[in-house]
């Protein structure tokens, strides 16, 4: 393999925890994790390390989930299991508690802004999805709850560009949703997982999305102008990478800035998969370009692509770690 | 159960203890690497308390030796568990229990698989998905009513 995963740095971020997720400021400075002791921790580089500028404590009464920045850098939002989603402003250096939002059942598992920074969308245990809007004045209105699925919401992630919605879950399937008259609908229902979605990935165009799963596959959707009438949205399986991970699948991440595919897999490894360029874009080809085996103790969760930094890649696990990865290509 | 009274399997059949493991020459000598084996998991799981019955796991058969594989060189180990009915309700707090009791017991590094026997309860591929599930039972674990019901199972009782 011409191409390595070079270990840059190796954090205990979440001791006697598991950490289960992390997240890119969008100006690629800051790292955001979170994790089963309920913190949150941001991350900033100095010099040759990596050191945390802030816990964020107090936010959360349960495990804290997931962790979102606003496309403009300045909030944060977490998901927890205590069935809240937090908004935090970072001020100067420090973040402050804004605002809470309730309203789901049980335990949040995800929430993501849509690139506007005008829209929040969460997802639950409880079988929903929530759209939430934001105004000038930092107000949060909930304008839809859809219920499309007959399982846990895992995920939810917005399309790079469009307001397009997607969703992820334990019922094997995965929902798209778009906006139609002031009301967000599943427009189209993505099946062929045989068991259930972990996570989701847009590539950076957004015309495809990466879905990952515990049959211990990653799948590439395709959208396609859909014949039936116009509006209408069809996804088709174009791909589908099996043989690969020794167990479930928990996270993937198409970086925007090389295209390769990044997963966070249930058998310690990470892997990055790149794309055949000469490949029809109807049957595209993905092969393993590099992986480490043992990337972690435990279980890795999350792998996330430095949004500015092209290659840099951050990972974290059950045994409360956060490691970040250099992927090297040679030409 | 209705009410919490009324058993779901009034009579289950009893069976015998097995006997205390019998430790071989290299297994007291320290300087000797032993791996874990299935009858050291056994040992971990056996005396488990069932939810309903003043009785063990092992007393009621829902665990058994010959249901354990471990690997320890591969760091996996997979426990096959019976409900003593085919509906028996109890079945994911069993599971639950099992697998509780391997996580806090067994070396981080081992990735651990609880499912039910093939054939024996009516809504095994669901029970199997939630145990699968690691992030259903992480929320589980934090529901605080509920690891109280799997410490009692993990309690040891006086016989």
């Amino acid at each position: 393999m011409k191409e390595a995963l070079v270990l840059v740095h190796r954090l205990g971020a979440h001791p006697d925890s598991r950490c289960w997720f992390v997240s890119w400021s969008p100006t690629g400075t800051l790292l955001a994790s979170c994790g089963g002791d309920k913190a949150i921790r941001i991350w900033g580089r100095e010099g040759d390390s990596w050191v945390c500028k802030n816990v964020l404590q107090d936010g959360h009464q349960r495990t804290v989930r997931k962790v979102a920045w606003s496309p403009c850098g300045n909030y944060l939002a977490s998901a927890s299991f205590d069935a809240t989603t937090c908004i935090w402003k970072k001020k100067n250096n420090d973040f402050e508690s804004l605002t809470v939002l309730e309203g789901h059942e049980n335990e949040v598992k995800c929430v993501a802004w849509a690139p506007s920074g005008n829209l929040l969308a969460t997802c639950s245990r409880d079988k929903s999805v929530w759209v939430w809007e934001v105004d000038e004045e930092d107000e949060y209105e909930c304008v839809t709850v859809v219920n499309s699925h007959t399982q846990d919401v895992k995920h939810v992630v917005w399309h790079p560009t469009q307001e397009l919605l997607a969703s992820a879950s334990y019922d094997n399937n995965i929902c798209i949703y778009k906006e139609e008259d002031d009301d967000w609908e599943c427009r189209a229902t993505l099946q062929g997982h045989a068991s259930t979605v972990w996570s989701l990935s847009f590539d950076p165009t957004g015309q495809r999305l990466a879905s990952c799963s515990d049959d211990r596959t990653v799948k590439i959707w395709k959208e396609y102008p859909d014949q039936s009438g116009p509006g209408d949205v069809l996804w088709k399986c174009v791909c589908t990478l099996s043989g690969y991970h020794g167990r479930t699948v928990y996270d993937v991440a198409w970086c925007r800035l090389t295209g390769a595919l990044a997963t966070a897999c249930g058998d310690d490894a990470v892997r990055v998969f790149k794309e055949d360029e000469s490949s029809d874009p109807d049957q595209p080809v993905f092969s393993l370009a590099a992986q480490v085996t043992k990337a972690h103790s435990q279980d890795v969760n999350c792998v996330a692509w430095n949004p500015k930094e092209p290659g840099l890649l951050a990972s974290c696990s059950d045994n409360g770690e956060i490691a970040i990865w250099r992927f090297q290509e040679e030409n | 159960m209705s009410g919490g009274t009324r058993l779901e399997n009034a009579n289950p059949v009893v069976f015998q203890r097995s006997g205390e493991r019998l430790l071989t020459a290299s297994e007291e000598d320290e300087d000797v690497h032993d791996p874990i084996d299935d009858r050291e998991i056994f040992d971990l799981i056996r005396s488990i308390n069932d939810p309903e019955h003043p009785l063990s796991l092992e007393e009621l058969n829902v665990v058994e030796q010959v249901r354990v594989k471990v690997n320890d060189a591969e760091s996996t180990v997979e426990v096959e568990f019976t409900p003593t009915i085919p509906h028996c309700s109890m079945a994911t707090l069993i599971g639950l229990s099992v697998k509780v009791k391997l996580l806090r017991s067994l070396p981080d590094r081992f990735k651990i698989d609880v499912h039910i026997t093939p054939g024996t309860h009516a809504s095994e591929e669901a029970v199997n998905k939630q145990l699968a599930d690691k992030e259903r039972v992480a929320a589980a674990l934090e529901n605080s009513s509920l690891l109280e019901v799997v410490n009692q199972c993990l309690s040891t009782r006086s016989i």
